[in-house]
């Protein structure tokens, strides 16, 4: 329920896809103009900048996960709503990741035509990197976004909360990615998939097991 | 009347910081009865409906709704409860009936397409199920969330200056769908800081000044003139 209001209110309003999305473009736009077409300098920085246009678009779409609650208090809505609050958190986190998801998919299309790389024989590794690296971000993201909805300089506070937590998974995705870039099998990169899905797993166990209390404030 | 009191408050005390806003109020609301509280700015009405409806925790006394200790039961109390208070608690890009079915929804209400349609029908805003809410009135938004009301029927109603922002149609919708609610056994705690319809409503009048309930009366044996006065006085009083 919570993921069909949130998709419906993002139909309408598109105010977070068109950010995050030009955001990423603006993005991609400045790595292409820094680096230009040297593809030695090219092949060391693309994982760290794929990832990078992934983190900083997914932070302005994270951050705004509870825009829509603000408005007329429908947090506390939510909160006077009876039953397990867990749901919530897990429509919310439902939502981020389709909404990131999307993101993704299109700015890796654009990352291969602004640097003129042959992803498809790669792509399905590269999924899965992807998929496990964007679940562990955005259960952290939605959490953190819920504690910080309330705050002033929330802003400012929730990457900075953000950003810590995630740095293992970010070493993980970026070293996994750069290895299915360079056309490693996954398995050679097995330890950091590993990595990346045990963090999924807490990270959303955490989610789960904590959102009734930060909801509750 | 000696039905059960669905609502009782006892030595309740609640401060924020050094400001003590509640300060050992008493008071009951029984099954079937309307009780309106009367309050200057700042007196304390919002903070006692918070902690009624498990919003704020109480610093000491005890608050129950139903027999539900709403400090240490919150969840049970949600289920009784229903607080329409200054915001409406609907989402502006989705539309009447949406948000209708995501409440009811999340509250684990079957919601059904007839029900949906005899609640907005209720509130006066059927015509308006598929509008946006982003472009309704004040007062429309009000009667929305008064709507999901209508859906859980929930056994206590607290209504935080319920009868601003409607226009007179509004109001006297209100006025009977709250005469109907205490005549189907819901007890009702309004607060008000006016002499409006909230006294046509209710059964009982209590001022609340100094943090505590100042006068609890009948409303019956009171003029508005009287309740002016009293209302004055203890706000004088305190202050």
């Amino acid at each position: 329920m919570v993921v069909w209001k949130d998709l419906l209110v993002e139909r309408r309003s598109k105010e977070t896809l068109n950010a995050v999305f030009f955001f990423g473009l603006l993005l991609l736009f400045l790595f292409q103009f820094a680096l230009g077409p040297d593809r030695e300098r090219l092949a060391g920085t693309l994982p760290g900048l794929l990832w990078l246009g992934f983190i900083l678009s997914g932070l302005l779409g994270l951050g705004r996960t509870f825009v829509a609650e603000r408005e007329n208090d429908c947090w506390e809505g939510l909160l006077l709503t009876p039953g397990d609050k867990s749901a919530i958190y897990v429509g919310k986190l439902a939502g981020n990741l389709l909404l990131m998801l999307v993101v993704e998919t299109i700015l890796l299309v654009l990352f291969g035509f602004f640097f003129n790389l042959e992803l498809a024989a790669v792509l399905p590794a590269l999924a899965v990197v992807i998929a496990l690296g964007t679940v562990a971000f955005a259960a952290v993201g939605t959490l953190f976004a819920a504690m910080t909805a309330h705050v002033r300089a929330r802003e400012l506070l929730f990457p900075v909360l953000l950003l810590p937590v995630e740095a293992p998974v970010l070493l993980a995705t970026v070293k996994a990615t750069e290895a299915v870039l360079l056309g490693e099998p996954l398995g050679s990169v097995a330890h950091w998939l590993k990595l990346l899905a045990a963090a999924d797993v807490v990270y959303v166990a955490v989610g789960v097991l904590t959102f009734d209390f930060v909801l509750e404030g | 009347m000696a039905s059960e009191a669905l609502i009782r408050v006892a030595g309740l005390r609640k401060t924020f910081g050094n400001h003590r806003v509640l300060d050992g109020l008493d008071l009951d609301v029984r099954a079937g009865e309307a009780v309106a509280v009367l309050g200057a700015n700042g007196a304390g009405k919002t903070t006692l409906l918070k902690v009624l409806a498990t919003l704020v925790r109480p610093t000491r006394g005890t608050a129950t709704v139903a027999g539900y200790d709403c400090a240490r039961d919150a969840e049970r109390v949600r289920g009784q409860v229903g607080l329409v208070g200054h915001s409406s608690y609907v989402y502006e890009d989705l539309t009447a009936a949406e948000n209708l079915t995501f409440w009811a929804t999340l509250a684990g209400l079957k919601l059904t397409e007839a029900a949906r349609a005899a609640a907005l029908a209720a509130v006066e805003l059927d015509r308006a199920a598929d509008e946006r809410v982003r472009t309704f009135s004040a007062g429309m938004k009000r009667r929305l969330s008064l709507a999901r009301f209508v859906l859980a029927r929930p056994r206590v109603l607290l209504l935080d200056e319920p009868f601003t922002g409607l226009d007179q149609r509004g109001k006297k919708w209100l006025e009977e769908h709250l005469a109907a609610f205490k005549a189907g056994g819901g007890a009702l705690l309004m607060t008000s800081h006016s002499f409006g319809r909230e006294l046509a409503v209710a059964d009982r009048i209590a001022i609340l000044a100094g943090g505590a309930i100042a006068l609890d009366t009948a409303r019956g044996s009171l003029s508005a003139d009287d309740i002016h006065r009293l209302y004055t006085l203890h706000a004088e009083e305190a202050s």
